[in-house]
């Protein structure tokens, strides 16, 4: 493709605008000329920015919404890549800059848009340094939509990164009493994570070739081979879908390569998968989250629960299965277990809690952990005759799961952040008849909370079920454990609401602080309600996106597992592989 | 041969050959002569001496850019892929290839930002200027010879002219005790492994009978493959690793480290900012230059062959584990640092351990693998490219600093944000580029450095080392972010101390100039195919 036809890609400005028009406004914000005494202005560009790219993902997501289908817009329905935007970036090592969303990044791109707009607008409180704190979300907001729509290995890693420092800031400079302790951790642990996976990225990156694949598949991915390539020599590419053909091909290059007795794809898998984990988190890396989410301002924990636990998610399904599937099918029970342990560990320490904040943290590792359940239940085995249907349940339950959870949970922390800003406490056992003073806003917090509960008719209910129920065919025992998981969840969100919103009076200090929520508080909670409420009623809106996409990934991995992963569950012994550490000088 | 003859055509070679190729060098030498004439003659003591050396670099940086012109042939992507050749000059003394080309071009290019850094910060005075870029334009000639050395004593005398006016660099600041302590320090501790450097450069030249670096690999391939001669081959060893001792003082590696943190603390900003970049561009280099001369021959076949494999595993291991013992000792120590200079001085240590890392992976695929060295060479092209802005951007920082607060110490500069939120953001975006973070250039350095090693890994070339090099190196990228950002975090949490008197001092000129530098960090992370391009002619030079 030559640049001038490159630049006519219908989606190349919208997807651009989306992702880099939070960071240009924020480089303008930066700029000496806006004082740091306008802060009300500040806030308003800032606001204004997050709803002209909520605007504009919806424009691509929902065409019919806007009257007018254009060819940069979301054909729903449809699986595969959409809006693929790709211009040389640095060609010396065939990294591009591509974009493209399908049915699993765009709800998650409208996601993030949308829960943007509402922190931006929960950021209202904030007081001290606003122009920083301005500058700083809109770098995060860039960071986030960029990982959603990358479609290059090393974009994804850049946007992956930027993520990083402004998050450490935010948490370290707005936070509470123990932020710079909070922000350090966070900040390493995530580093951590990505350096391992830098060291994955290397490593697919040096064993591709772009050769192995057929024209057609090279056309799938979006990829060519360079004119300027060196006959006789490997094509290396960071393109995903074409490492995903790659790593599925029978004769998969990561497979082959050995790196100390373990093949690459392993190796990348697990590399991969702790980076992404970090990120989700599971237990036992999940140390960081409650500290983030108890030091962060309310906005930024929005941000974190609704948006950044995602990323790990997305990331496993995009990235570790389809790149790395042998290694996906040997540990798709290290995946579930990790899972289910995060899902009981985090339930048990949730109720174990004091501080109210710390509490719904450890609801999101709980939560989370049926993320990683639905993700990893890879039933498609001999035994069910290579049936996709259960994996793909589990799979779209854990999309589903996801951004439900990307709803309540930012509405639970919004709605700790009222309490807090008005009595500036969150001791649980200090508060009580919160329903007498604030009946409007117990009534919201009270659905929000039966929302991350997962009562049926909110939002927190369809991924559960259907996470559990395709756990069934997977492992009996996993499936049970995960079952009963739902009473310990029920048991730390009804005696927090008991002990929160019910009883005769409010027990704690500042009780005539206790105002009705504003007329900006209701503008943030009640969509938050009413979306629980509407993806518990009608989840079709969410599976209309993300079904297509899911269910041809896992008929693709189905596939696979029948034609060439037999050999990786029995894996043959001997053979020296083409490199190997013995052939080492 | 009669003398008449050899003259004329030792004259030749001089006059139609070498000297063309050596024109920034010519350039410098020429500068030096003149910033000397000004503060000798009275006639022109009026001129500044600080402009009389930009305007000499400037042509010196022409003439380096013209020559790596001339050998990209206009930098096209396919053009660089073939050898740029070498050319022997002098005798066989200088060797100019591309590698020489895009160090003096890079050392000329940072001798133009300096001495700019020198004049807005303000020291050297005006009275101490000539000295100043006397020592400072001396010490950069010796640094190209580094860079172009192909024979031992050449090579030595190269180091020694780099060092010596670097340790009166040192003492520069005459009335501090500190630095005259660096400078006596510096200058004990470098005599001392030129000493044994020299103690090694004879040695090998007594087992192999001659200095000239291509000649010695033959006869070094020969020695150690036939293998018979177990006495020659352990002398050879010693030899080697006292060579590599001098080498590893200039480049401040783990154990010859010592005198870094020292020299850096009690020296200006200044002096700091040249012996971390310069210094160490122009050690990189000749340590590349040393052990691809030594461990390879085109045209060397059978027990040659295998006896320079031999020698090359031995230079990957020396350099390996000297690199990561650097690379951990560097970001552990950077620890418990309170003072900034020392803190960069630690730092530059680290950043020794991954440059080497990407030595070792070079040399790892030497020979067997030219595409994969080339990359490697490139990687650390650009590495060094990307360094000048980094490390020149923190010490001017520091600079700035030290002239508006008085102090280097790291609490001293507690809330910072407040007052100058610029020069905060330009030392965030310096030092989160230290650490290696994207968008920042040090990020597309760190990603380079690392490739080589992963290529070297799937080539299976030294796979076990370069396994657990790449396992050191990620490990101590995350052990790093802790002391980078905990500046920032004083910077920017802390609160500013009640008692801060801040000099008051122009803002508009150190502004534009951190900015200056500052910027290209952030270009350079995400446009960085242009210095990519220009560092893949030095990587040339590899085939």
């Amino acid at each position: 493709m030559n640049p001038a036809d490159a630049l006519t890609q219908p989606a190349l400005w919208p997807l651009t605008t989306i992702v880099f028009l939070p960071a240009l406004v924020a480089a303008v914000l930066a700029l000496p000329i806006i004082s740091k005494a306008r802060e009300e202005l500040i806030r308003w560009v800032a606001l204004a920015t997050t709803v002209v790219v909520f605007v504009l993902s919806l424009w691509m997501a929902w065409p019919t919404l806007f009257g007018s289908v254009g060819p940069a817009q979301f054909e729903m329905g449809k699986a595969g890549m959409q809006g693929v935007v790709s211009l040389p970036w640095i060609p010396a090592f065939g990294i591009e800059y591509f974009l493209g969303v399908d049915g699993i990044s765009m709800p998650l791109v409208v996601l993030t848009t949308f829960l943007s707009v509402l922190a931006c607008a929960a950021s209202w409180p904030i007081t001290k340094h606003v122009k920083a704190y301005h500058v700083l979300f809109l770098l995060l907001e860039t960071g986030m939509l960029g990982v959603f729509v990358s479609l290059d290995f090393f974009l994804f890693y850049v946007f992956w990164e930027v993520m990083l420092l402004p998050m450490y800031f935010l948490i370290g400079i707005w936070g509470g009493p123990r932020r710079e302790y909070a922000a350090i951790k966070f900040f390493l642990y995530t580093l951590l994570g990505s350096v391992l996976m830098l060291i994955a990225v290397l490593m697919l990156y040096f064993t591709s070739d772009l050769r192995m694949l057929s024209p057609e598949q090279l056309a799938a991915a979006y990829a060519t081979i360079p004119a300027t390539a060196v006959a006789g020599q490997p094509v290396h590419t960071f393109n995903l879908l074409a490492l995903a053909e790659l790593g599925q091909l029978p004769a998969s290059p990561f497979a082959a390569a050995q790196v100390w007795g373990m093949s690459l794809e392993v190796w990348a898998f697990l590399l991969l998968l702790i980076g992404f984990v970090i990120k989700v988190p599971v237990v036992p890396v999940h140390t960081w989250l409650p500290d983030a989410h108890v030091e962060a301002p309310t906005p930024i924990s929005m941000i974190l629960a609704g948006v950044l636990l995602k990323l790990g998610g997305y990331g496993i399904l995009r990235i570790c299965y389809p790149i790395c599937p042998g290694a996906g099918l040997s540990l798709a029970w290290l995946v579930c277990g990790l899972g289910v342990v995060s899902m009981v560990y985090g339930a048990f320490a949730a109720l174990a809690q004091k501080d109210f904040k710390r509490m719904v943290a450890y609801s999101s590792v709980s939560h989370m952990g049926y993320v990683m359940l639905g993700l990893g239940v890879w039933s498609a085995v001999a035994g069910t005759g290579f049936n996709p249907d259960y994996w793909a349940q589990g799979v779209n339950g854990a999309m589903f799961q996801m951004l439900a959870h990307g709803i309540s949970s930012a509405g639970m922390f919004f709605m700790v952040g009222v309490l807090y800003d008005r009595v500036h406490h969150r001791n649980l056992e200090e508060f009580g008849g919160i329903f007498a003073r604030m009946p409007v806003y117990s009534g919201l917090a009270i659905a929000v909370f039966f929302a991350g509960l997962g009562l049926p008719g909110l939002c927190g209910f369809i991924g559960e079920v259907l996470v559990t129920l395709s756990a069934w065919n997977y492992s009996r025992s996993l499936a049970v454990v995960s079952a009963f998981t739902v009473i310990l969840t029920a048991a730390y969100i009804l005696w927090a609401i008991q002990r929160v919103y019910l009883g005769p009076e409010y027990k704690g200090p500042h009780g005539d602080h206790l105002t009705p929520m504003t007329g900006r508080e209701l503008a943030i909670a009640t969509p938050l309600v009413f979306l629980a409420i509407l993806f518990g009623v009608a989840p079709q809106l969410i599976f209309n996106y993300v079904t297509p996409t899911v269910n041809a990934q896992v008929q693709t991995l189905a596939e696979w597992t029948r034609d060439v992963g037999g050999r990786v569950a029995e894996p043959v012994a001997g053979g020296p592989s083409p490199v190997d550490v013995t052939a080492a000088r | 041969m009669d003398l008449g003859t050899l003259l004329t055509s030792s004259l030749t070679d001089t006059l139609d050959v070498s000297l063309p190729h050596f024109r920034p060098e010519l350039a410098l030498a020429g500068t030096i002569v003149l910033v000397l004439m000004c503060r000798m003659l009275p006639v022109l003591r009026w001129l500044d001496s600080g402009l009389v050396a930009i305007g000499g670099v400037g042509f010196a940086l022409w003439y380096a850019w013209a020559d790596l012109r001339g050998l990209a042939g206009g930098f096209a992507m396919d053009a660089v892929a073939s050898s740029t050749g070498s050319m022997e000059l002098f005798g066989g003394l200088l060797v100019y290839d591309a590698l020489t080309a895009y160090i003096r071009f890079l050392l000329c290019g940072f001798l133009v930002l300096y001495i700019v850094f020198t004049k807005v910060s303000g020291i050297p005075d005006r009275e101490d200027g000539a000295d100043f870029y006397t020592l400072v334009l001396g010490a950069s000639l010796g640094m190209c010879l580094m860079a172009s050395a192909n024979h031992l004593l050449m090579l030595f005398m190269a180091v020694e002219m780099a060092s010596v006016p670097s340790y009166a660099l040192a003492g520069l600041l005459k009335g501090r005790k500190a630095s005259s302590e660096a400078a006596l320090k510096y200058a004990v501790y470098g005599a001392g492994a030129a000493g044994v450097m020299l103690y090694g450069i004879s040695l090998l030249a007594g087992v192999l009978g001659t200095c000239h670096l291509p000649s010695m690999a033959a006869e070094l391939g020969r020695i150690v493959g036939e293998g018979a001669d177990t006495g020659s081959i352990s002398v050879l060893a010693l030899g080697g690793l006292m060579l590599t001792a001098g080498l590893a003082f200039k480049l401040s590696a783990v154990p010859f480290h010592f005198w870094c943190p020292d020299v850096f603390e009690g020296a200006a900003a200044e002096v700091g900012a040249f012996l971390s970049v310069a210094s160490k561009a122009a050690a990189v280099a000749l340590a590349v230059r040393v052990a691809f001369s030594l461990g390879w021959l085109a045209d060397a076949t059978g027990p040659t062959a295998a006896g320079l494999a031999d020698v090359r595993h031995f230079t990957v291991y020396v350099v390996g584990v000297m690199a990561a013992v650097t690379c951990t000792l560097g970001n552990l120590a950077a620890y418990g640092q309170t003072n900034m200079k020392r803190l960069l001085a630690y730092s530059t240590i680290a950043h020794a351990g991954y440059l080497m890392m990407g030595v070792a992976a070079a040399v790892a695929m030497l020979g067997d693998d030219p595409t994969g060295c080339r990359m490697a060479v490139t990687a650390l092209a650009f590495y060094l490219g990307t360094y000048v802005f980094m490390n020149l951007g923190a010490f001017a920082i520091v600079a700035v600093l030290r002239n508006r607060l008085r102090s280097e110490e790291i609490a001293s500069y507690a809330g910072l944000v407040r007052s100058s939120p610029g020069l905060v953001v330009a030392a965030a975006a310096v030092l989160v580029s230290l650490i290696g973070l994207p968008p920042l250039a040090g990020f597309v350095s760190k990603f380079l450095v690392f490739s080589a090693i992963v290529d070297a890994i799937s080539k299976g070339a030294e796979r076990p080392l370069m396994l657990a090099l790449l396992v050191v190196g990620g490990v101590n990228t995350v052990v790093s972010l802790f002391y980078y950002l905990n500046v920032l975090k004083v910077m920017t949490f802390d609160p500013p101390p009640d008692d801060r008197v801040a000099v008051a001092s122009p803002v508009w000129l150190p502004g534009a100039l951190v900015t200056a530098v500052v910027v290209p960090v952030v270009v350079l992370g995400i446009f960085w195919s242009g210095l990519y391009a220009v560092a893949q002619v030095a990587g040339t030079f590899a085939s």
